[in-house]
């Protein structure tokens, strides 16, 4: 690797650590601007003045907005989260378990999403224009355009409502076998499956048609390569660094998916652990959950930057 | 010699001409933009009356689309909930697309300083998941009509800055925009007759997509009953009210998402088959 390449990747880092901080900074705003002062909704309506006074000076609340900022960071960095003020347990606590159950859930789907996508994505290029093709674009917009909510609809409806093969809800708590587990997770998967596979098959495709553009690829044709050959042998290897891209910033999109499926699927995971918080209005929950998910956010489309970045030959001599 | 060549017959008045599929989704998006202006005047029965004891009934010659969780008229809902999802949507995306490309013009003919922190700036709020931004903020200030317009715009704003500022910076190092600024012309000319003119086929374009994504964004919202509070309701908001009918397969949960899909298809599929003319015009 030479020190262009470096400079350039460790810029991208640079810019995603400035990010990480505004980002912070505007999630602690936006919690903070709640109505109402926390300290009188913590002790109810029955709380004498001087308890409150006491209770915002125990919590910090009189201290400056800045000051509490900063507190609140050194907490996330140091893994201190704080404790939920909807029922005083550590907020590290609860959201442990749930974490675990929503990185299954986002793994499952990667691993099912993820080659299917390819496979569509690279086949549609190959056989571009054809009847396969515009049958799978007519379908990826069709995705893209609908809200995720009816996708899980339309899968409880066909898989729970008609076919009766699965269960409406993903009940994770009482999984005995091998079937139960795949019983529960499988409309979650399906669904965000579906949601990420059309990004992602989408991308590749265009990746792939780009770099079909080339000129040593008019060069394979003239020479008398198969259109097979062509995409497989001369297009796909230089189509690599755009197609990785593509696959970290669809899976990018199962945040905003995993939010909506496991609402309506009633699983168990920070998602659904997140948006409970917010009809509770309990803060530190919120953000917590709120920064582990820029954080994993932040994460992939810097991944997707960074692969762009190396994979690109002009920078690498 | 100077030859003018005779427009096409084919061209329509406008100089552009759509295929079928366009003219079909525009006229879905026609039929969408009178139900959100005249819905009051022609719902079948109040919306918010409960017309029949019998609650999530499926579709009949009396109510259309069946009846929701209290016994209410899905259709009359529907109509009336075009005007959130659409009023709602129309006026955020009108915001962000005016303040991004307003924005966007401006970094790209000032340069300097003021584009590197605007960019900077811009490249960190695109950097913040839609969805999550949305919920804290709700969950911060609570959920008003106002409140969700301003979430929405700020939200989507700065992709139409980029998207502008791209197209503005490549227009602004052509000869007739040194010629123009040679002449003495303030930036504000130069952004209204210069610039704009020539960036403004693909900004509709991306004014359309962004209206999608709007219109999705706010519907995720309200299905997570962070959108538009009860008793009004937009089309997320039926779906979420409904969600109990879904084991049954009734249509009060199903009407409203295709509500929702029949205008966001239409909308991505018109901007694919705008003439090419109108897309890149830039190029």
């Amino acid at each position: 690797m030479n020190s262009q390449i470096l400079r350039l990747v460790l810029g991208r880092v640079g810019v995603t650590l400035i990010t990480l901080v505004i980002v912070s900074f505007v999630v602690f705003a936006a919690t903070e601007m709640l109505p109402g002062d926390v300290a009188e909704i913590m002790l109810g309506q029955a709380a004498t003045p001087e308890a409150v006074a006491g209770l915002r000076e125990a919590m910090h609340l009189n201290d400056p907005a800045i000051l509490r900022f900063l507190r609140w960071m050194l907490g996330l960095l140091t893994g201190d989260l704080g404790t939920s003020y909807a029922n005083n347990m550590r907020v590290a606590d609860l959201i442990g378990g749930r974490l675990v159950n929503t990185l299954w859930l986002a793994a499952a789907t990667a691993i099912i999403a993820v080659p299917v996508a390819l496979f569509l994505g690279i086949t549609t290029a190959m056989y571009r224009g054809s009847l396969y093709d515009r049958t799978i674009n007519v379908l990826i917009v069709g995705v893209i355009s609908v809200p995720e909510f009816l996708i899980a609809t339309l899968a409880v409806l066909v898989f729970a409502v008609w076919l009766r093969w699965l269960p409406a809800l993903s009940l994770v708590a009482d999984i005995d076998s091998l079937t139960g587990l795949l019983r529960a997770y499988a409309m979650p998967v399906i669904t965000l499956a579906v949601v990420i596979s059309a990004q992602m098959i989408r991308m590749t495709r265009a990746a792939v048609i780009e770099t079909l553009r080339a000129p040593y690829v008019e060069m394979a044709l003239l020479k008398g390569a198969s259109r097979r050959r062509m995409v497989l042998r001369h297009a796909l290897p230089n189509a690599i660094g755009p197609i990785v891209n593509a696959v970290a910033l669809s899976l990018s999109y199962l945040l905003g998916g995993v939010i909506i499926v496991e609402t309506i699927f009633n699983y168990p995971g920070i998602a659904k652990l997140m948006v409970d918080a917010v009809s509770t209005r309990d803060l530190p929950l919120i953000q917590s959950c709120a920064m582990i998910f820029c954080v994993g956010y932040l994460v992939l489309i810097t991944l997707a930057d960074v692969v762009a970045i190396m994979s690109n030959p002009r920078l690498r001599h | 010699m100077v030859h003018v060549a005779p427009a096409p017959r084919s061209r329509s008045r406008f100089g552009y001409r759509l295929n079928a599929v366009g003219i079909g989704t525009m006229l879905v998006i026609l039929f969408w933009a009178i139900i959100a202006v005249f819905g009051p005047l022609i719902t079948p029965y109040p919306p918010g009356e409960i017309v029949d004891f019998n609650y999530f009934m499926p579709m009949s010659s009396q109510f259309w689309l069946g009846t929701d969780y209290l016994g209410r008229d899905i259709l009359s809902r529907i109509i009336v909930g075009a005007r959130y999802t659409v009023g709602i949507s129309l006026v955020a995306v009108c915001i962000a697309c005016f303040v991004g490309v307003t924005l966007g013009m401006l970094a790209a003919v000032t340069g300097g300083w003021f584009d590197s922190v605007l960019s900077r700036l811009m490249d960190a709020l695109i950097s913040i998941p839609s969805k999550l931004f949305g919920l804290v903020v709700v969950a911060g200030i609570g959920s008003s009509i106002p409140v969700l317009i301003l979430t929405l715009a700020v939200i989507y704003a700065p992709g139409a800055f980029r998207f502008a500022r791209a197209l503005a910076v490549n227009v602004n190092t052509m000869d007739f925009v040194t010629v123009a600024r040679a002449r003495g012309e303030r930036n504000a000319y130069l952004m209204r007759q210069e610039i704009l003119p020539n960036i403004l086929g693909p900004v509709l374009a991306d004014f359309g997509l962004r209206f999608v994504f709007i219109v999705l964004l706010l519907s995720g919202l309200s299905f997570l009953g962070l959108g538009v509070q009860p008793p009004n309701a937009d089309w997320g908001s039926l779906v979420r009210e409904n969600i109990g009918g879904l084991s049954f397969g009734a249509p009060a949960v199903l009407m409203p998402s295709i509500a929702i899909a029949t205008l966001t298809i239409s909308v991505n599929l018109l901007i694919d088959n705008l003439p090419v003319k109108i897309r890149d015009r830039s190029e």
